[in-house]
């Protein structure tokens, strides 16, 4: 029987991110024993959800330099923890963090990575996504273990069990070679309104909008609606329209709406990859070849910056 | 100070493609200089101009890739590896970052760049192990950066904003698409760059064997997605918005 490990992420508060929950809920249907690591302050507090939702055991620890310091820290512990209990499979979340993390493990112990992650079929074999999500590629995992998936945010639902797990303290035995580059600051640029990966509604804009002031059209859609969330592509986010914090896609944040409005997006893959798992999509583009309709629950080829501020009206109106 | 850029030769993202025996058909492919990877060589470009220095290129890939690394030496980088070899096809991230760091070493560097990810794979995990490898701190997905000596002062990317991390050198750094504007090569530029010095490298070469780059992992089944119903697909003709509002009362979110 397989040991599957899933490395739990603490966000900047100390907060598990859901994520991890998502991937014990996988780990645990595909059998053997589940464990999951948890490093940095809110650890021991991480035990608890975590067995909840199938951990037999967390190995934890408090220790502030895993924040502290960029991917070496986790890397170094984990190397350890790896040596002494073997574990077959190790699941990270698909973030920044962990690609740090995971590909410094991976050098170390020689074993193979298989990134962006929307699937596991059985414990040696991993599924992705390419062509913007149009085909579905199974990876077999070979190589010595533990074999390394990084798994996309919201893959998977998380469903607790109902269990409990033993929390194991791991000492933060870190060389100083490993503390080398230092987070001195945390810069948060949370947008008002409801959290991108929370809000039913997602009104998200990319270049089509042609100019950054237009995004303001996009707050008023949302605000019309109501606890709907703004978003936008890589593209524009880079351009320097809007914070990195509103970027949806393969670098960015996952999303899941009820409604996903993609207005003036293409649909390249790179942004596809972040919000294909909506429950309904619609698009609005000039460009009627856009990739992003052939997602599109209701497509409407027309000038963004015209039908956005009619549906704001439309939208007001029918609330009354 | 010397600054390693890693470059990688990817099919042209504007295209449509397909997979054969679990490979992209990369023959047939248009092929470019990844766009990610210009935001690094206009780094370092930068870093030099303004300290001194020189800017070398590496890549691994077909021995057609040496057109990605000639187009970096137009940009202004000043000479150029190619590791290529038979062995290589079908290299996996770990297999591709031990054959970088090995051509890396054989030139003093006080930092490699590279791009957050490569806009074909994505995996994202290359710069970490390069890191590994070489023995040196990583400042990773920087989109802005200060060098203060021979400390880097960066922001890092996050999901909910950005850290400010600083990292001592030599280091691998990865910048993302916002870092700066890259410059087109010129005319001149592009002459230039044809008798600029390159080495195309076999694994042997590098002390390395077909052992040290085999893949860990492979292709074992594709299919296609599970397709999403066929949506409704309009031309706006004055009443798209309405449409859309009916659409959101159907989905109950107004």
């Amino acid at each position: 029987m397989a040991k599957i490990w899933v490395y739990a992420e603490l966000d900047s508060h100390g907060n598990l991110e859901k994520t991890s929950l998502e991937i014990l809920t996988k780990a645990r249907s595909l059998g053997g024993t589940v464990e999951a690591v948890a490093l940095g302050p809110g650890a021991n507090a991480a035990a608890g959800p975590l067995g909840e939702h199938g951990a037999t055991t967390v190995y934890a620890c408090e220790d502030a330099v895993f924040t502290d310091f960029i991917g070496q820290p986790a890397a170094h512990v984990l190397h350890n923890l790896v040596q002494e209990h073997k574990p077959n499979l190790l699941l990270f979340p698909f973030t920044y963090d962990a690609r740090d993390i995971a590909g410094r493990l991976a050098a170390k112990t020689g074993s193979t990575v298989m990134g962006s992650v929307t699937d596991l079929p059985n414990d040696t074999t991993a599924q992705t996504q390419i062509f913007g999500g149009s085909t579905v590629v199974d990876v077999s995992l070979d190589g010595p273990d533990p074999k390394i998936a990084l798994i996309r945010p919201k893959a998977f639902d998380a469903e607790p069990s109902g269990g409990s797990a033993t929390t194991v303290t791991v000492a933060a035995d870190v060389p100083d070679d490993a503390k080398m580059a230092k987070r001195v600051e945390r810069i948060e640029e949370e947008q008002s309104g409801p959290k991108l990966e929370e809000a039913p509604v997602i009104v998200s804009g990319g270049r089509g909008l042609q100019d950054p002031s237009n995004f303001k059209l996009l707050e008023e859609l949302a605000g019309a609606i109501g606890n709907a969330a703004v978003g936008a592509t890589r593209a524009v986010v880079d351009a320097g329209w809007v914070p990195y914090a509103m970027q949806i896609g393969q670098t960015g944040k996952t999303v899941k709406p009820k409604v996903y409005l993609a207005i003036g997006i293409s649909g390249a893959t790179q942004h596809i990859v972040g919000m294909k798992s909506s429950d309904r999509i619609i698009a609005i583009n000039k460009d009627p070849e856009a990739p992003i309709f052939q997602l599109a629950d209701l497509g409407i080829v027309g000038d963004a910056l015209k039908v956005v501020p009619a549906l704001t009206q439309e939208v007001k109106s029918r609330k009354g | 100070m010397n600054v390693t850029v890693c470059v990688k030769q990817i099919p042209d993202p504007n295209q449509n493609y397909e997979l054969v025996d679990g490979r992209l058909k990369r023959d047939v492919a248009q092929s470019v200089l990844d766009p990610g990877d210009e935001f690094g060589v206009e780094t370092a470009l930068k870093l030099t101009e303004a300290s001194g220095g020189e800017v070398t290129v590496v890549s691994m890939g077909p021995a057609k890739a040496m057109e990605a690394v000639r187009r970096a030496l137009s940009m202004g980088a000043a000479k150029g590896i190619l590791v290529t070899d038979d062995a290589l096809a079908g290299a996996d991230a770990l297999a591709t970052a031990t054959v970088l760091a090995a051509a890396i070493k054989r030139n003093p560097f006080d930092l490699v760049i590279c791009g957050v990810e490569s806009t074909d794979g994505y995996t994202g995990v290359v710069p970490s192990m390069l890191a590994e490898l070489l023995g040196v701190p990583q400042a990773t997905f920087v989109k802005h950066l200060e060098l203060d000596g021979d400390t880097l002062k960066i922001q890092r990317q996050t999901t909910r904003g950005y850290d400010v991390v600083t990292c001592p050198l030599p280091a691998v750094m990865t910048v993302t698409a916002g870092v700066n504007e890259p410059r087109y090569p010129t005319f001149k530029g592009i002459m230039q760059a044809k008798s600029k010095p390159v080495e195309e490298l076999s694994l042997g070469d590098l002390g390395l064997s077909g052992d040290d780059a085999k893949a860990t992992q492979s292709v074992a089944g594709v299919n296609p997605a599970p397709a999403r119903g066929a949506g409704e697909i309009v031309a706006d003709d004055g009443s798209g918005a309405a449409k859309i509002a009916d659409f959101l009362k159907e989905a109950k979110v107004i």
